[in-house]
């Protein structure tokens, strides 16, 4: 626990945020060189009053408090220790009142509009008549699923657990970069961080006055009753796991755990007259409400990929029959396909008549000639990414690319102009972190989760990705990764 | 409690108390081994495979590397080694199951037997892990007792560990009375460690080791935690608690079965099965077998079918 009594080499820790270096990047914490923001004073007060070894000391307690709660994700490949840590980072990231409200709003807005694009798309797809998005991107996106067309999903409601990444660009506002409508994970490591960061820096918590965080389990459980089957007023919620080798797995059993649901595997599950079961040693119990955990693809093996044994033979069919509702539903990745994201502000204004709160990185698309060949002769300015991919792979950074990476990915996109895009590279912003000793600037973005059920909680956090390593601007933790604590303070 | 968990829940425990079986036998019969004896140390090691690794021991053993299969060979289906991961790895399925400290004291177990690579000629290292497996056993089944609910999930382990313990003391058994043909008082003494009972025998039948009297005490004393009796009466508690639970089951037949097996052991005397003591023991792993059987398809394979009847 750290207090701000403690006296030791404090001149390290000021020496190190006086050398605190700018790159043209927004930085969360300081506005020019020892001038913090004023949401960040407690903090650099607390810092100031420090000693390198404090922090030190506070942080392989912070790590100890990740192990022993095993705060853990897999490695693959790695049959003996295959557990590791989830790196983090000791200081947090503050966001105040009011540009918590601008998100909060902008995020509403924009799931609220995606997914009434959802319900248009597998529905009567009045859009496209329209002329608003081309039936060519959406009927040729990796994860359109032709299966769910004219399926009545619970409450039209087909994104319930949403984590959209936000980054805040050098003017200091924050831009959509990605929408994670499909699986999104993370969370636990935003409600796990925090019982540690409350564990290390009681008295500057209490003093930021933080809005809190922990309901966020309540609340999903909430959201996932409300999809229940008519006439289920007890309904079962389970959470579908791919199994104890997934990488997410800790987030599994720690959510299941925490909404006091079962965690069940496809082969817990049998479908019988289009109604879902779980075995149980009392017999077959009846399942109303599954948050999956795992890809449309693995589902059930009638319908997608064949020879899954991941999901259940018939769920597809009883979810078809309304005996069943999935979180979310399926084929949601349509709408977070990243050349549909080049379409978001326009869906906005088509279903909500209203301006995007929040703006997007502006995007262009490779099947469109003009744009492809734009971008093909200044490959070296901007960010190309593959539509269907995530966790940041399949990716292209232009400035940080070399000649051969470039022609080979000119090729690519030439090859198969619909699999890609292509962005402006943008700085993300900055925040302090405590490395190796020193307290230096690292870029970082933020996913905040959303809830959509009866209508949308977003629980006032988020998980806050670091990029360690120094001037990467890779912030998927499959990549070198960590996280911070994510603060939003009361009014 | 779902299927699936109180498989892996009674696997983790049947593999740790294989594991913990090996152990003693291998304990016992190495410490028979470094004396003289009017017979040979093969007949003394293969009476130990017999009852380890039925069926490995027809062939001719190897006693260079008889000690190194049993404990670490990856490629021994029944070595000690293959036991704990097993455990580790049915425990590692249901984490939240179990205590985490259970959890803990397995893995480290588990990390702690598998670190180094033995070699087959290191029979101190072989020991030694031996020793591991032995204090391994005795604090995990502390810890669970001290750290875990008694509830459904721990009648579930509880089955597993005694059904695996009745199964291998009935072989073991068979291996001393009926499998080796020579026995001196050594050996009796070896065989009463290898259930680590050889001070609980004194106390209750005195030192003087009458073969008669030794089956006796570890096929029906029913006080002794190492013998037949006591194992198929704690497989009927944790049988008729999980009846209890889940009502709604049909379970006559596990009940017949545990029923007829208590009686078996229970209205019995020495004199009566010490001359067809092979057929004796026989005739209760096989039930064993046919209550795992049966166990199986009542709560954790049991056809669709026939739970829509219920």
């Amino acid at each position: 626990m750290i207090t701000e009594t403690d006296m030791s080499d404090r001149s390290g820790v000021k020496a190190a945020l006086h050398r605190y270096e700018f790159n043209g990047a927004y930085d969360e914490m300081f506005s020019a060189v020892d001038h913090p923001r004023k949401q960040y004073r407690p903090l650099h007060n607390l810092l100031l009053s420090l000693g390198s070894g404090e922090l030190r000391r506070s942080k392989t307690e912070a790590d100890q408090s990740f192990f022993n709660q095993g705060i853990t994700f897999t490695v693959y490949g790695n049959d003996k220790g295959t557990e590791r840590i989830f790196p983090h980072d000791l200081l947090p990231r503050i966001i105040t009142a009011a540009e918590w409200e601008t998100m909060e709003r902008g995020l509403t807005q924009r799931i609220t509009a995606l997914n009434l694009f959802l319900k248009d798309v597998y529905h009567e797809g009045k859009i496209i008549e329209d002329g608003v998005v081309p039936g060519s991107i959406v009927y040729t996106c990796k994860h359109y699923r032709r299966e769910m067309r004219n399926i009545k999903v619970p409450n039209d409601v087909y994104i319930t657990v949403v984590g959209t990444d936000l980054i805040r660009n050098p003017d200091g506002n924050f831009v959509v970069l990605e929408d994670n409508l499909r699986v999104p994970s993370g969370v636990s490591y935003m409600l796990t961080s925090r019982r540690v960061m409350k564990q290390i820096f009681p008295g500057l918590f209490q003093k930021c006055r933080v809005r809190p965080i922990e309901q966020y389990s309540q609340v999903l459980l909430s959201t996932l009753r409300s999809l229940a089957p008519e006439g289920r007023s007890e309904p079962t919620v389970v959470l579908l796991t791919p199994g104890s080798y997934n990488s997410a797995y800790f987030e599994h059993t720690y959510l299941a755990r925490q909404m006091g649901i079962e965690l069940v595997e496809g082969r817990d599950l049998v479908v019988h007259d289009n109604i879902v079961y779980m075995r149980t040693t009392f017999g077959l119990q009846r399942v109303d409400v599954i948050y999956r955990r795992i890809d449309d693809d693995y589902l059930d093996p009638l319908v997608f990929e064949n020879g899954s044994a991941l999901g259940a033979v018939g769920l597809f069919n009883a979810y078809r029959a309304g005996n069943v509702a999935f979180a979310n539903a399926l084929g949601t990745g349509v709408a977070d396909d990243k050349a549909i994201y080049a379409f978001v502000p326009k869906i906005i204004r088509y279903y909500l008549d209203q301006d995007p709160i929040l703006e997007g990185v502006e995007t262009f698309l490779m099947s469109d000639p003009g744009q492809r060949d734009h971008v093909c002769q200044r490959l070296d300015e901007y960010v190309v990414k593959a539509v269907g991919e995530s966790g940041g792979y399949g990716m292209l950074i232009g400035p940080h690319s070399t000649e051969q990476e470039r022609s080979e990915f000119r090729q690519k996109i030439y090859a198969q102009p619909r699999n890609y895009i292509a962005q402006p590279t943008i700085n993300l912003s900055t925040a302090p972190c405590f490395v190796d000793g020193i307290i230096e600037p690292r870029h970082v973005d933020l996913r905040p989760y959303i809830l959509y059920g009866d209508k949308i909680t977003i629980v006032p956090g988020g998980l806050t990705r670091v990029a360690l390593r120094k001037g990467s601007l890779v912030v998927n933790s499959s990549q070198g990764g960590g996280s911070k604590d994510t603060w939003v303070l009361q009014n | 409690m779902l299927s699936r968990v109180a498989d892996s829940l009674y696997w983790m425990s049947r593999y740790f108390e294989r594991a913990d079986n090996a152990a003693r036998v291998l304990k016992a019969t190495y410490g028979l081994i470094l004396n003289p004896a009017k017979f040979s140390t093969e007949e003394r090691w293969f009476r130990a495979v017999s009852s380890l690794a039925p069926g490995a021991a027809s062939s001719n053993v190897d006693l260079q590397r008889i000690l190194f299969s049993l404990v670490a060979d990856p490629e021994g289906v029944f070595s000690i080694v293959k036991c704990i991961s097993g455990a580790r790895e049915n425990a590692r399925q249901v984490r939240e199951e179990i205590s985490s400290e259970m959890w803990e004291h397995l893995n480290r177990l588990f990390h702690d037997v598998t670190g180094s690579e033995l070699q087959p000629d290191d029979d101190a290292g072989a020991m030694q892990i031996v020793t591991l497996v032995r204090e391994g056993s005795y604090r995990f089944n502390g810890i669970a007792a001290a750290t875990m609910n008694h509830d459904e999930a721990w009648h579930f382990i509880q089955l597993g560990k005694y059904i695996e313990r009745a199964c291998n003391l009935c072989v073991l058994l068979d291996a001393y009375f009926v499998v080796g043909k020579h026995a001196d008082d050594l050996d009796w003494v070896g065989l009463l460690s290898s259930c680590a009972a050889f001070e609980a025998y004194c106390k209750a039948c005195t030192a003087e080791l009458k073969p008669e009297r030794i089956a006796n005490f570890l096929l029906l004393k029913p006080e002794f935690p190492y013998s037949v009796r006591y194992s198929i009466d704690r497989m009927h508690d944790a049988l008729t608690a999980i009846g209890s639970l889940s009502l709604s089951r049909r379970t006559e037949s596990v009940e017949r079965l545990i029923g007829r097996m208590r009686s078996m052991i229970t209205y019995v005397q020495i004199g009566e099965i010490i001359a067809g003591l092979h057929k004796y023991l026989a005739a209760i792993i096989e039930q064993c077998q046919e209550l795992h059987a049966a166990v199986q398809e009542l709560y954790i394979e049991y056809p669709i079918e026939v739970a829509f009847q219920n």
